[in-house]
Parts: C-alpha cells; structure tokens; sequence
C-alpha cells in the first residue's frame, strides 16, 4: 500500500511537470533514466565470477527472506550469498511449521534441454539438503526441476543466464 | 489407422533395366541429378470425381508436385522445369519420346497415370532412363483417395532406392513440440506432420509443458515427458487413439525417454536426491531394471539399432560427455574426447554412427562420430542448436535451433532445420508456429 502512494506522488509530480516545462526537459528527463538503466545493466556489481549477486529478480518469502539462490554455469555448489539466503528460508521455516515448500530448479538456456533438466534437479537438492542440516524436514520440501524451460530473463548475455541459474523457495500452501 | 492408410500393392511389373543412372549419396549435393517429373496424367472422368472428393483441381498434378518437392529437398536431384517439356503426360507415360527428354537434360524421367477405380485412387508411374532410353522400374498402387500425399512420398520412396541403391525417407512423419508465447512463458504442445510438413496436427492443447516426443520405431506410439499436475515424468501415447498412460511408479522426474529398437522397452532418466541414472521399463511384464548407478548425472539414452550397446551422456568425468556401455550397464565407456562439451548421443539406424550436440566455445554444433569415438565430423555451427534426429535411413539429421534475444527482448526462435549427414543440404524446415524436440518416425510401409 505504502509503495502505490509514493508511485501516485511520483507521478502526480511528473505530470506537474509536465504542464510546466517542455517536451524536451521530458525527454531529456527519459534519457538519463535509460543510461541510468543501461549502465546498470553492463556493470559487474551484480555478478560475481559468473554467479548472480544483484536482486533484480528476488522475491521475499517474508521481509528479509529472499526466495532464491543462484549458481555458477553448470554448477550446482552453494556459494557464501546462496548458504546466507537458506539459513533466513531456514530460520523462517521453522517458525512458520505449517508452510510446506517446493524447491523449483533451473538453468540457463546454453545447455542441451535434457541434461539441463537433471541440472535443475541437482541445483534444488543441494538447497533442500542445505535446508534439511538447518533442520527443515524432508516432508516439508518438494523438488521440481524446469530444466531451461522457465527463464526469468528472456535475455542471450551473460548476466541473464545469471539470473536464470536459480533454485526458488515456492510456498506450496 | 496405420492398416488403414497401407497402400496395396496391385502389381508390380518387374524390370530388367541396366542401372545406367546412379547417384552417388556420399558426395553431397555437388552435382543433384537432373529429373523431370512430368504431371501425372489422369483423364476427365476421374479428374472430376477427384475434384469433387479431394478439393483439387487436377490430383496427378498435384502427386507429381509432392514428387517433385521430396526429390528437390533431398538436394541430390534437380527436378526440371516443367514449362519446358516437350511431350503431353499421357504420351509420355506410354513411350517417351527420349530424344525430346534429353534435349532439355533430363537424365531421369518420371511419368505416370492417375484413375479412379471403384472410388479408389490408382496410380501407376515408370521411372525411365533417358540416356540409355530405357525403363528403370514400373509400379502401380491402389488406395483411397484420402492418401493422395502419401502415394507420392511412396513414389519419391522408390525412386530413391532405385537411383541411390538405399532405401528412403520420405514416406514418414515428424513428431515434435510446437512452441508459442514469450520465453519466459512458453507454451508447448505436442505435433506432428508428414516429413515435408503437410498434415500438421496439434496431438495436445498446451495445458501443461511437454518435452522431447519420440516415435517408437515399430509403430506409431510416442513417448515423451509431461509436466501433467507439475509432476514431471514419461508418458507413453497411441496416437492412433490419443490414450496415453505414465510410464512406471517412479517417486520423482523421469526424463529423456525413448524406445528400444524393438519397440518393447522404454529407457528413461530418473532423478531422484539431486542425481539423475538411466533405468529400462519392459512395456510387457513392467519390470523396471536400474542400467546405471553413479552419482553424476546419466541422461539422454539412446540403443544401438541391434538393442546390445546404449550410448547416453553422463558427467562423471566433471563434464558433460558421451558413453557407450552394454545394455546391461556393463562395459562403460567414454568415447568423446574432443574440446567442449558433449551431449544428447543418438545412435544411427545403420549402426556405423552417433550424432550428437557440441558446445565449444560458446558455440553448438551437431555432429557424428564412429562408435568407438573415432572421425568425429561437426556438420553445422550456430549460436544454439541439439537434440539431432535421424531420418529412417540413416542420410538425414533433424534438429532445432534458437535465435538469440537482443538488447531489446527481441529475436528469439525456435525452428527445425535439416542436414545431410555429408553436411552439405541444410535446410529450414517449416512448421506453422515456432519447433523444437523433433524426432523421425520409421518408414510407414515398407
């Protein structure tokens, strides 16, 4: 709720602007928010080695629970961030005790589809293992692997490959 | 449908011709084989009971043009214009006037005669040299009319075999997934159509992701993998009565299925804890038999035509490579030792051969190699293709291939694309909406 108010601020403002100055400020104005975005997209802040570290993509389970961890090309170790990320699903799943999950394994779009699917199955084990040593029950956890089937970025470079290298924590009720 | 759609064989008029014409199917495309196919003939009465049945105007035209495509797309022949020929289809049929034939280079004629007989269609065609000035081959068939396209593919068929001494391909369909909507969403449905793309059919409507169809090589049932429920596992279906059916109980995904030579057994991945092993199903008594047992990943099995040895990729080595091993799991082998990684092996209907997928330096290729590993020839490069198919008689490879996306989200595809096993003949193979996963059935009739 609090988040729509400032959009409608936002774009009260603009319109605002919009009756007092030009086109040209306007466009001018849409100019610096594309660079601003293209530059963001080329730099190397969001991938570390090529294992995605930015939060384009991620979701939250519950505030501070990210839902997704990401993985080296065809890989499936769990880095630092990753193990960092499960221990919050953890800690929250123990809480929760009712919640039930399903762990949605994917890869990028640069391997052959079959094996891609045994990849995405590997990826959400080793983030239902991780979960299990945090003592999340085996019970609780489903594993579903959509191989390159699902990308979150439609993108062919590097960086959305990155994004799409992922296991996903789903509710499952 | 299958008893159905067979062709009865009427007569055969044997021939005694001297193989004067022959095309040489190892070279490629260098020199296609000038031929004319010349409409076949068909008189008023039946052109217009035909007309009234089939919807088309002149039905020995339209065989011949079916002809005419097949032996085009094969690359080996050069069917010539039919503007310039010189003699009436009917004449033509009963004795062709050779000197007229040659004179526009033809070095092979087809002729033919269309009729209804008892509201069937009977077609009956001789191949003829011209060179030599002789007749090759007769044959006449009897069917109903509805199998129009598929009397000329059984023409191209034995025109094939005739001039290549092999068997051919054309009389056959493709099975694959039609794909449509944004990537991140996409929606798969399985088709199929007649190899040169007439006749395409959606077999599902979209409702849930499906994967990689294969035919089983005895008959029309597929298997493929279904995300039915979100439980993704191989599915067995008739396409003849669209009753379909899970393969085995298996706790977890099953994938990468296809059929064994015989037809009997499936051979499948099962996933299960984070590791993916090859297993069998008898379709009979449903014994379930475990073939490998490691923990890497062993997927994409394929048999070797006589049903003794399996060649699958695992990455036991650390990476993605191709293995050959009994079909009993014993004997395990790696035989792909080039740069790069390998996968989706497929054995070759003539047993000499394993195509596969490459990926080297960010770049997919299909090739084959021996089955010991050895002559490895890359056939095609591009930014992403795989999953190779063979034609029933060995020659020909069907895969898929993706576009990149740009900056801007846009130019992604997914088309299906053909190649000669010399690696000359590539061709896009067109299908109604976007393609991948396509696999060749046998051949219909034999």
């Amino acid at each position: 709720m609090k988040k729509l108010v400032i959009r409608n601020i936002d774009q009260g403002a603009l319109m605002k602007l919009n009756k007092i100055l030009k086109n040209t400020f306007l466009v001018l104005f849409a100019c610096l928010v594309l660079s601003a975005c293209a530059t963001s997209k080329k730099s190397t802040g969001q991938m570390q080695g090529d294992v995605y570290t930015g939060t384009d993509t991620v979701e939250y389970l519950a505030s501070g629970v990210p839902d997704r961890v990401f993985f080296a090309t065809n890989e499936s170790v769990l880095t630092t961030a990753s193990r960092e990320t499960l221990r919050k699903q953890a800690a929250w799943l123990r809480k929760n005790s009712d919640i039930t999950i399903v762990l949605e394994g994917h890869a990028d779009e640069r391997g052959t589809r079959e094996y891609n699917l045994a990849l995405g199955e590997r990826r959400a084990n080793a983030a239902k293992d991780y979960l299990m040593t945090y003592g999340i029950s085996s019970n609780r956890i489903s594993v579903l692997s959509y191989g390159k089937e699902r990308p979150v970025d439609s993108g062919s470079n590097p960086l959305a490959w990155s994004k799409n290298r992922r296991s996903v924590t789903v509710k499952a009720n | 449908m299958r008893n159905l759609i067979i062709l009865f064989l009427i007569f055969i008029i044997p021939t005694k011709a001297l193989g004067l014409i022959e095309v040489d199917i190892t070279r490629g495309n260098l020199n296609p084989l000038p031929i004319a196919v010349s409409p076949l003939s068909i008189d008023d009465e039946s052109k217009k009971s035909f007309e009234k049945t089939l919807k088309k105007k002149d039905i020995g035209s339209e065989i011949s043009k079916v002809i005419e495509k097949n032996l085009k797309t094969s690359g080996l022949f050069n069917p010539l214009d039919k503007n310039a020929f010189l003699q009436a289809p009917d004449i033509a049929h009963l004795k062709p006037r050779f000197e007229d034939w040659n004179l526009i280079k033809a070095q092979a004629l087809i002729t033919g005669k269309v009729k209804n007989v008892d509201d069937k269609l009977r077609v009956e065609f001789r191949l003829w040299d011209v060179l030599a000035g002789k007749e090759m081959m007769a044959l006449a068939f009897t069917t109903v009319p509805n199998n129009w396209r598929r009397v000329g593919h059984i023409i191209t068929d034995k025109v094939y075999e005739r001039l290549t001494g092999e068997k051919g391909y054309f009389d056959t369909r493709i099975i694959y997934v039609a794909e449509e909507g944004p990537k991140t969403k996409r929606i798969k449905k399985l088709a199929i159509m007649d190899q040169d793309g007439a006749n395409n059919k959606f077999l599902t409507l979209g409702n849930e992701l499906v994967l990689t169809p294969r035919f089983n090589p005895s008959s029309q049932m597929v298997t493929y993998l279904s995300y039915f429920r979100n439980l993704p596992r191989v599915y067995l279906l008739d396409i003849e009565t669209g009753i379909q059916e899970v393969v085995g109980d298996f706790p977890g995904m099953t994938f990468a299925p296809r059929f064994s030579p015989d037809g009997k057994k499936i051979i499948m991945s099962f996933a299960k804890d984070g590791n993916s092993d090859i297993y069998t199903m008898d379709l009979e008594n449903r014994i379930v038999e475990k073939i490998t047992n490691h923990p890497s990943i062993d997927t994409s099995p394929s048999y070797s035509p006589d049903g003794k040895f399996i060649c699958f990729n695992s990455d036991r080595s650390g990476y993605q490579q191709i293995y050959v091993m009994k079909s009993d799991g014993s004997n395990v082998k790696r035989i792909s030792f080039g740069n790069g990684l390998y996968g989706t092996p497929v054995w070759s209907p003539r047993g000499d051969l394993i195509a596969f997928t490459k990926l080297h330096k960010g770049k997919f290729y299909i090739g084959v190699m021996r089955t010991d590993g050895s002559g490895e020839r890359l056939l095609t490069e591009n930014f992403y293709q795989e999953a190779p198919s063979w034609s029933p008689n060995g020659r020909v490879l069907i895969f898929y291939r993706e576009t990149k996306t740009d900056d801007k989200g846009e130019g992604f595809s997914a088309k299906l694309w053909s190649i000669d096993l010399t690696g000359y003949n590539e061709r896009l193979v067109d299908t109604p909406t976007d393609a991948s996963d396509p696999s060749w059935s046998s051949l219909l009739s034999n």
